[in-house]
């Protein structure tokens, strides 16, 4: 019994250790990431390169998910309020669900995935083959070579996507409440969209998009910067990076929800 | 000159280096043997800032590397090339690319011309044939990536070049290549060189002085004649494997 509270106490207590020593060179590596905006003529052609390849690399992939989103959100609001509310709701529910939740994080948690694995990798493949030390023994700062590039490009590009997101999820929404079993008219989808629509709902998508950005992009590039011991420790990076980027995504989704959503 | 003193550096447990003392002098270049693991790659990290003692001083060009701000120590290193083990070359770049990077002069970065024939130059030097700039590192043999790897670290005209086993997966004829290369390069451009390496007969050929690491400080140091010379056990049994080439050597 004292043994196993004694592991508990000590696990916890590495995970605590652990996890400040994350936050505190997390913490110095953003700081290194501003000090590196000044070198803004080596960011800056990198950072159209990434926003290229994050951009219409991932618009396939965003448009298609956002479809099905947009069709599964008519299809199971048309079950759920067949007979019991007035239809035009259906047309508030989806673009509110599109545009306040589904678009922003659906966009982000694929995009963690898609990109967030990727930067991992490519960093902590860098990491262990030198080619970072190599880039530092050149007298070139990695931070506005390498980090910068990608995490400008990430935090930028993620709001464009969720735009394409939600225009493509609600269309499809449209398409699927107007066909499905709720045979919804545009009239009435459009009341309903317009009748629950607020202006800031659009921007609250577009900032939360942006902080999404932020963290698909910071906590790879983290993960794979501070990679060691070789192919399996880029292996390890690539997983730490996709999960604390899905969690980030989720945490912030909450805490941005309770800060900018009025009365929430 | 580089000057290295009472340097310790410990990761986790693990003592890498108990109490360094090591010198090179302006335009000689010294080769640093030890077993495979004993830290002399570590030791040369040292000398470029790529890591930082945990206690002890590190001299290049009398200032002192670990507390050199960020500015002065990006143009300290544009003094110093560095050969990685490994070429560690940018495999996303073209040979040609990656050569150009290593041009650190602020005023020449943006002169096309310049870095174009500054990049023939390189790979001239290096012995590799024009052709070989449009390539990538994923197209070339290990002595090629090698010689790339030089090219990259002389592009910005070094007063240092520090060598990590630059002859290590080779065949015998390339590793012979590279140490005529290292001569080369020290006749030629006159700079001051250190060799990390398990080549006792290379560290022979190329070095001014040799030096071996062992059990976390340097064992000997001293002319290659010296080294012959000495009595002590754990010299004698490095060099016993290599005992026959190590007689050679000697005459």
């Amino acid at each position: 019994m004292t043994t196993a509270t004694l592991d508990v106490r000590r696990i916890v207590g590495r995970f605590s250790l652990t996890s400040m020593s994350h936050v505190g060179r997390l913490a110095y590596f953003s700081v290194e990431l501003v000090r590196a905006l000044a070198e803004w003529r080596i960011w800056v052609p990198r950072a159209f390169e990434q926003a290229h390849q994050v951009g219409v690399g991932s618009l396939f992939i965003v448009l298609l998910t956002a479809g099905f989103a947009g069709a599964v959100t008519a299809l199971q609001t048309g079950y759920q309020f067949e007979t019991s509310l007035p239809v035009y709701i259906v047309g508030g529910l989806i673009v509110q669900t599109i545009v306040l939740e589904l678009g922003p994080v659906m966009t982000a948690l694929l995009l963690s995935g898609r990109i967030g694995a990727r930067y991992a990798a490519e960093l902590g493949t860098m990491r262990v083959t030198e080619q970072i030390d190599a880039l530092e023994s050149l007298g070139r700062s990695p931070a506005s070579h390498l980090i910068l590039p990608r995490v400008v490009a990430g935090t930028l590009m993620l709001p464009v996507l969720v735009i394409f997101a939600d225009a493509i999820g609600i269309l499809s929404g449209y398409w699927f409440s107007a066909t499905g079993v709720l045979q919804l008219t545009s009239a009435d989808f459009i009341y309903g969209a317009q009748y629950f629509f607020r202006p800031w709902d659009l921007w609250y998508s577009l900032i939360k998009s942006m902080f999404f950005g932020l963290a698909i992009s910071l906590v790879p590039c983290y993960m794979g910067f501070s990679t060691r011991q070789g192919a399996e420790g880029v292996g390890r990076a690539t997983t730490a990076a996709v999960v604390s980027a899905s969690v980030s995504i989720l945490f912030l989704d909450a805490l941005l929800a309770q800060i900018l959503l009025p009365n929430a | 000159m580089i000057k290295l003193i009472n340097v310790h550096k410990r990761f986790g447990e693990l003592v890498v280096l108990d109490g360094v003392d090591f010198t090179v002098n302006q335009g000689e270049t010294v080769a640093l043997l030890g077993t495979s693991g004993v830290g002399k790659s570590v030791l040369l990290k040292h000398m470029n800032g790529l890591i930082h003692p945990d206690s002890g001083e590190v001299y290049v060009d009398g200032l002192s590397v670990p507390h050199l701000r960020r500015k002065a120590l990006s143009k300290l290193r544009s003094r110093i090339g560095y050969v990685f083990q490994f070429g560690a070359l940018f495999d996303s770049m073209s040979v040609r690319e990656n050569v150009r990077l290593g041009i650190t002069d602020q005023e020449c970065i943006a002169d096309d011309a310049y870095c174009r024939n500054r990049v023939s130059e390189c790979l001239d030097l290096v012995n590799l044939p024009a052709g070989t700039g449009d390539k990538y590192p994923a197209d070339l043999s290990g002595g090629m990536r090698k010689r790339v790897g030089i090219a990259r670290a002389i592009a910005g005209q070094p007063t240092y070049l520090l060598y990590d086993e630059p002859t290590s997966g080779l065949d015998p004829v390339n590793a012979d290549i590279i140490d005529k290369l290292v001569i080369k390069l020290r006749d030629s451009l006159g700079v001051t060189s250190v060799v990390v390496s398990h080549d006792v007969r290379g560290s022979f050929r190329v070095a001014d002085r040799i030096a071996l690491l062992h059990n976390g400080t340097i064992r000997t140091m001293g002319t290659p004649d010296e080294v012959r010379a000495s009595t002590d056990v754990a010299v004698l049994e490095f060099f016993e494997r290599d005992f026959e080439t190590f007689l050679d050597a000697a005459g």
